[in-house]
C-alpha cells in the first residue's frame, strides 16, 4: 500500500541487529511520531478495545464492583423496546434527511453551475447554515417551531394553510419531520458545494459532443451529468449516512428524545444510558452496536479515501 | 473557486443555421431567469432564520414573544449583549446569567489549542510517514489507517472513564482513584482532540508530492531533521495546513457532545454547551441567549468569509479529487 521510494543502494541483508541499528539511526522519526502516537493509542486504539471490554460487564460509575456478565448486555438490548424504537427513529431520520439534503443540494448546484451574476453571493448564502454552529441552529429552530409564538405557525396561519396552531416538536407525528427539515436546512449547503466541485470536473467536450448529436437539456442531464456525478453522489451518501446515524445535538437541544421517545435516536439513547442512568456497560453495548451498523459504510468511506492514495 | 473555473459558454457552431439564432438568444435569457426565480427566493428562505436571530438579539425580552413577530426591532436594545458579557452584574445575577462571557473565552482557548496542537502533531507524524524510512513505519501507519474512521460514538464512553481515572489529577491518587481526573479540565477538553488520524492521512498525501531531492539537499547542508521539517516541509504545505486549520478550528469551536459529557463545572462551559444547557434548563434570559448565539456564530462566519477559497478547497480535498 505505501510506495517506498526505490532505494538507490541495494538493500543490505535484513536482520534483527540491522533493524535495531536502523531504528537507532532514525530515532528522530520515532520522536516526531511520539506525541501523535501516544494520544492516538490512548484515545482511539485503547478506547476501542476498552469499549468492547465494557460490553461484557455491568459497569456502573456508582457501584464499586463491575461484574462480568457475559452476553447479558446484548441479550438485554435485543429485548429492549426503547432500543428498537431508537433504531427505527435513527433509520427514519437518516432515510429522510440524507436524500432530501442531497437532492436539494444537487438542484441548487445545477442551477448555480452556469454563468450567473451574483453567483458567488448566492453560493455563500446557501452555505451560511453550514458554518453556523449546530447548537445555534438548534436554538433558532426550536424558537421557529414554538407553538405559541413561532414563526412557522405565524406564517402558516396567516396564509391560511393551517387553521389551528401546530405543536411541531411536541407532536408525536410531527416531531421527527420537524427535526428532519431543520437538518436538511443545515446540510444542503454542503451537498451543494461538493456537487458544484463535481460538476466543474465534468469535461465540457462531453456536452459539446452531445449538443452536436442534438441531445436536449434533459437528455444531457440524464445521460451525462448524473452518471458523471455518481462518485460525488456516492461520497455524499456515505458521509451523510455515517453522520446521520450519530445524530445527537438537535435531539438534545430541541426535543430531548420526546414526545414519548418519538425522536430518541440511537446516539441519544447511548447518552442517556451512560450519563443519566450511569450504566456504562449497557451504553457501551449500544454504542458498539451502532458502530457495527456503521462498519459497512465506514469501510466504504475508507476505500473512497484509499482510492485517492495513489 | 474563482470565476475562471466557470464553465465557458458553449461556442457557437461554426456555421450556424440562421433559423436557430433567435431561439438561442431567447434561451440565454430564459435560462438564467428561471434560475434566479428559484435561487433567489430559496436563498431568502435559507437566510431568514439567521436574519431573524440577528434581529431577535437586539430586541428586549418582551418583544421576542410578540405576535406578529418583529423582523425589525421595534425597541432596539443591547441588553442581551450586555447580559452576555456580564455588564450590570446584579441584573445578570438576578436572571441567572452571570459569568456567561466566560463560555466564549473557554471556546476560544479550546478551539485555538486543539487547532495548534493538531497542526503540529499531525504534520510531524505525516512528515515521518511520507518522507522517512524506519523499522515499523508501515505497521504503525496501518494502525492509524485502520482506525481512522472509527466514529467518536464508540470511543466516547471509554474515553470518559479514562479521563476520570488519570492519576494524580483532579484529586485522584496514583492509581487514578478518588477524584475526577481530567474531567472538568482544559486537558480533558483539548487533549483527546489534539491529534487526528484523518488529518495525518491527508497531510501525508500532500507531503508525498514534495521532491526528496529538496530534503536531501537540506540534509547535505547539515540541517537537523527538525529544521528540515520546520523550514522546508511545513512552508511547502501551507495550503493544506490552512485548509486543515480552518476545519479543525470550526469543528472544535462548535463541538458539543464531548464538552457535554466531560464538563459539569459551569466555569468550563464552552459557548455551544452553555447555550444548549441554557435552553434545555428553560432559563428565561432569552435576550441573552439570542445575543450569545450571534456571538458564537460570528467567528465561524468571519473565518468562512476570509478563507472561503480554502474552505471550499478543503471540502474537495477531504472528499474527492474532482
Amino acid at each position: 500500500m505505501t510506495v517506498v521510494p526505490a532505494p538507490t543502494v541495494p538493500r543490505p541483508p535484513r536482520g534483527l541487529r540491522h533493524t535495531l541499528r536502523q531504528a537507532r539511526r532514525e530515532w528522530t522519526a520515532y520522536l516526531f511520531l511520539a506525541p501523535g502516537l501516544i494520544l492516538f493509542s490512548v484515545f482511539t486504539v485503547f478506547a476501542l478495545g476498552f469499549a468492547f471490554y465494557l460490553t461484557f460487564h455491568e459497569w456502573s460509575i456508582i457501584e464499586p464492583d463491575k461484574p462480568f456478565v457475559g452476553l447479558d448486555n446484548y441479550k438485554g438490548m435485543v429485548e429492549d423496546e426503547r432500543f428498537r424504537r431508537s433504531v427505527i427513529n435513527t433509520v427514519y431520520f437518516t432515510g429522510a434527511s440524507v436524500p432530501l439534503g442531497m437532492l436539494i443540494g444537487l438542484g441548487i448546484a445545477l442551477l448555480l453551475n452556469q454563468p450567473l451574476r451574483g453567483r458567488a453571493i448566492l453560493r455563500t448564502l446557501y452555505f451560511l447554515p453550514v458554518v453556523t454552529p449546530f447548537v445555534v441552529v438548534a436554538i433558532i429552530w426550536k424558537w421557529l417551531y414554538n407553538g405559541d409564538f413561532g414563526l412557522f405557525n405565524f406564517y402558516l396561519l396567516k396564509t391560511g394553510l393551517i387553521h389551528e396552531p401546530l405543536a411541531w416538536l411536541a407532536d408525536k407525528q410531527l416531531a421527527m419531520p420537524s427535526i428532519v427539515l431543520m437538518t436538511v436546512w443545515t446540510s444542503v449547503g454542503f451537498s451543494m458545494v461538493v456537487y458544484l466541485a463535481g460538476l466543474q470536473a465534468i469535461p465540457e467536450e462531453l456536452y459539446e459532443a452531445s449538443r452536436v448529436d442534438g441531445a436536449g437539456a434533459w437528455a444531457r442531464l440524464r445521460h451525462i451529468t448524473l452518471p458523471m456525478l455518481a462518485p460525488t453522489t456516492f461520497f455524499l451518501l456515505v458521509i451523510g449516512i455515517i453522520g446521520s446515524f450519530q445524530v445527537f445535538t438537535q435531539i438534545f437541544v430541541m426535543t430531548s428524545g420526546g414526545p414519548v421517545d418519538r425522536t430518541t435516536t440511537m446516539m441519544f439513547y447511548v447518552y442517556e444510558a451512560a450519563f443519566k442512568f450511569y450504566e456504562m456497560g449497557y451504553a457501551s453495548t449500544l454504542a458498539f452496536t451502532l458502530f457495527l451498523m456503521l462498519l459497512v459504510f465506514t469501510a466504504l468511506q475508507l476505500r473512497l479515501y484509499r482510492r485517492n492514495d495513489a | 473557486m474563482s470565476a475562471t473555473l466557470d464553465p465557458v459558454q458553449a461556442p457557437v457552431p461554426p456555421v450556424p443555421p440562421p433559423a436557430r439564432r433567435p431561439r438561442r438568444r431567447l434561451r440565454t435569457i430564459w435560462k438564467p431567469l428561471v434560475a434566479y426565480l428559484i435561487l433567489v427566493p430559496g436563498a431568502i428562505l435559507f437566510v431568514a432564520p439567521l436574519a431573524w436571530l440577528i434581529s431577535a438579539s437586539f430586541q428586549p425580552v418582551g418583544d421576542l414573544f410578540s405576535w406578529p413577530p418583529q423582523w425589525i426591532p421595534g425597541n432596539p436594545t443591547l441588553d442581551g449583549y450586555r447580559l452576555f458579557f456580564g455588564v450590570g452584574g446584579d441584573v445578570a445575577e438576578a436572571r441567572g446569567a452571570q459569568g456567561v462571557g466566560r463560555w466564549f473565552i473557554n471556546s476560544a482557548i479550546v478551539a485555538t489549542s486543539v487547532t495548534a496542537l493538531q497542526l503540529f502533531f499531525n504534520s510531524l507524524a505525516a512528515y515521518v510517514f511520507a518522507k522517512r524510512r524506519f523499522p515499523g513505519r508501515d505497521l504503525i501507519f496501518l494502525l492509524f489507517l485502520g482506525t481512522m474512521m472509527v466514529p467518536p460514538t464508540v470511543t466516547l464512553i471509554p474515553n470518559y472513564l479514562v479521563l476520570k481515572h488519570i492519576p494524580l489529577f483532579g484529586g485522584n491518587d496514583i492509581f487514578g482513584i478518588g477524584g475526577h481526573g481530567w474531567l472538568d479540565s482544559y486537558y480533558g477538553l483539548i487533549l483527546p482532540g489534539a491529534v487526528s488520524a484523518f488529518g495525518i492521512f491527508l497531510l501525508r498525501q500532500y507531503m508525498r508530492s514534495i521532491p526528496d531531492e529538496l530534503l536531501d539537499a537540506a540534509r547535505i547542508d547539515g540541517a537537523s531533521e527538525f529544521r528540515i521539517f520546520w523550514k522546508v516541509v511545513l512552508p511547502l504545505c501551507k495550503p493544506a495546513l490552512a485548509a486543515m486549520a480552518i476545519f479543525t478550528f470550526t469543528y472544535a469551536w462548535e463541538d458539543f457532545f464531548w464538552p457535554l459529557v466531560i464538563v459539569s463545572d459551569s466555569d468550563l462551559y464552552t459557548a455551544p454547551l452553555g447555550l444548549a444547557l441554557f435552553v434545555t434548563k428553560n432559563r428565561t434570559a432569552w435576550d441573552m441567549l439570542m445575543a450569545g448565539s450571534v456571538i458564537a456564530t460570528l467567528p465561524m462566519i468571519v473565518v468562512f468569509m476570509i478563507f472561503q477559497r480554502n474552505f471550499i478547497r478543503g471540502i474537495s480535498l477531504s472528499g474527492l479529487k474532482g
